[in-house]
């Protein structure tokens, strides 16, 4: 059985190394560098989130299968388990953390609440006044392009630096003109997969991130605001939300942004000035601090905010894993198991809920070449 | 013959004169300041590409971190290499 999956990134290289495992060839086609597409431009923040009863049982999947990859991981991969800490601005968003602690509870997810005074204790450079947190002890953090190359290594994986041109029947045709043919194309090449696929319903959000200099300022959790979720399913509008990470090295990584429909890799500097604000009010000896790199990058987004996993409800042998938009390195290796009990019948709690583009019932036939 | 103006600037607590019109880093190298910083794991790093690309030439100008290979040298300007600001840290 020959497999092709279309993208090199983490989603890719995780659902390579699945089907490998079950006796698959697997060819993966990646025109870029690995893992150097949204995988790179993340923050590789592993966070269970509940937005949805789905996204919690994928997003807390996939953080029990990072804790058993984490023992095999090279040290590059920079795998830290700091957990995150939900910051509550004020008592309205305090009241909204009991709820979520009992749904990550009933998810087997450990969280803990925090009031005002243990959060100043356990962030000493928070602003004074805030209400309080919500502490996830075993999310986790990578440096996701690692994982990906390690994946796809352990997977024993061809991966041909090509193009993808257009799929067809019982394979695909690259830019060079070549055919290929495989019993499975798997497709996981984030918002790429619209080139092949164009009435997917998918949009790219484009997010900015910056990386301070190694500085004073030091934090011991993955930060991020309540507000988050605002941010993150809100309107079209552009927003920002704090979000802030430790790296290893003492340097700070600094989100978050959310844009629509900005297809190009420029900075959008009123937008940097406000997500940069919105930081400092968290934590003001930001100020202080100098940025050394700053990057956009693209994330994938469904309308429903979840991803697409499954078979493609019109062509034979064409499996979709893509749509991920913010999560997609949380939830790579939770999508490589659910395809793998979708193509193989392997066991997966996932199958419980519906993750199959076909939830998207206005998907009609692209043209065959 | 135009005049040559000089700048003096302090590096590392060390004043020197300087032709105005070169960058931080001609200043530093001239100087023989190297290596210009360390790696996390304390190998040496300095300037690779002198045109504001590889940002291996970072350094303390007047308490901002900037790119010394961009940065023209100024009359009075304090410059430190991050090495040694980070010893006070």
């Amino acid at each position: 059985m020959k497999a092709i999956v279309i993208g090199g990134g983490l989603v890719g290289a995780a659902c390579a190394d699945a089907l490998a495992r079950q006796g698959m060839r697997v060819t993966v086609l990646e025109p870029g560098p690995v893992g150097g597409g949204a995988t790179a431009a993340g923050m590789g923040h592993l966070v269970v989130m509940d937005d949805s009863p789905a996204q919690l049982a994928l997003t807390a999947r996939s953080l029990e299968l990072w804790e058993a990859l984490a023992p095999a991981l090279p040290r590059q991969a920079d795998y830290h388990g700091c957990g995150t800490l939900w910051v509550a601005s004020d008592e309205e968003e305090l009241a909204a953390v009991e709820p979520k602690r009992r749904a990550y509870l009933a998810a087997g997810r450990e969280a803990t609440l925090l009031d005002a005074a243990e959060l100043a204790r356990a962030e000493p450079n928070l602003r004074p006044g805030l209400a309080g947190a919500l502490r996830v002890p075993g999310d986790s953090v990578v440096y996701a392009p690692v994982v990906a190359q390690f994946l796809l290594e352990r997977a024993g994986a061809t991966v041909q630096r090509e193009a993808v041109a257009e799929l067809i029947d019982g394979g695909v045709r690259l830019e060079s003109g070549e055919m290929l043919r495989a019993d499975v194309v798997v497709v996981a090449n984030g918002i790429g997969a619209v080139s092949l696929l164009p009435d997917l319903p998918l949009r790219q959000r484009k997010g900015h991130l910056l990386i301070t200099e190694r500085g004073p300022v030091h934090i011991h959790h993955q930060l991020v605001e309540l507000g988050y979720l605002k941010s993150a399913h809100g309107n079209d509008e552009d927003s920002v939300a704090f979000n802030v990470q430790p790296r290893p090295t003492g340097q700070l990584l600094i989100g978050s942004s959310r844009q629509f429909e900005q297809p190009d890799r420029e900075i959008d500097w009123p937008l940097l000035r406000r997500m940069l604000r919105r930081a400092a009010e968290f934590l003001p000896a930001l100020e202080n601090i100098s940025a050394l790199r700053i990057w956009t990058g693209q994330r994938c987004a469904s309308p429903d905010h979840l991803p697409l996993v499954g078979p493609h409800p019109h062509l034979d042998g064409v499996f979709l894993a893509t749509g991920h938009e913010g999560l997609g390195i949380t939830t790579a290796l939770g999508t490589a198991e659910l395809l793998a009990a979708q193509l193989f019948g392997t066991p997966s709690e996932l199958l419980k809920h519906d993750f199959t583009p076909a939830r998207f019932e206005r998907m009609p036939e692209p043209a065959h070449a | 013959m135009p005049e040559r103006t000089l700048a003096v600037l302090t590096l590392d607590g060390v004043r020197v004169m300087v032709p105005a019109g070169t960058t931080v880093l001609a200043a530093l190298q001239n100087a023989g300041l190297s290596p210009l910083r360390r790696s996390l794991s304390g190998e040496a790093r300095g300037a690779l590409c002198g045109m504001g690309s590889c940002y291996e030439c970072r350094a303390v100008v007047d308490g901002q971190t900037v790119r010394t290979c961009l940065t023209p040298v100024q009359d009075g300007q304090n410059v430190r290499r991050l090495m040694e600001v980070n010893r006070e840290v």
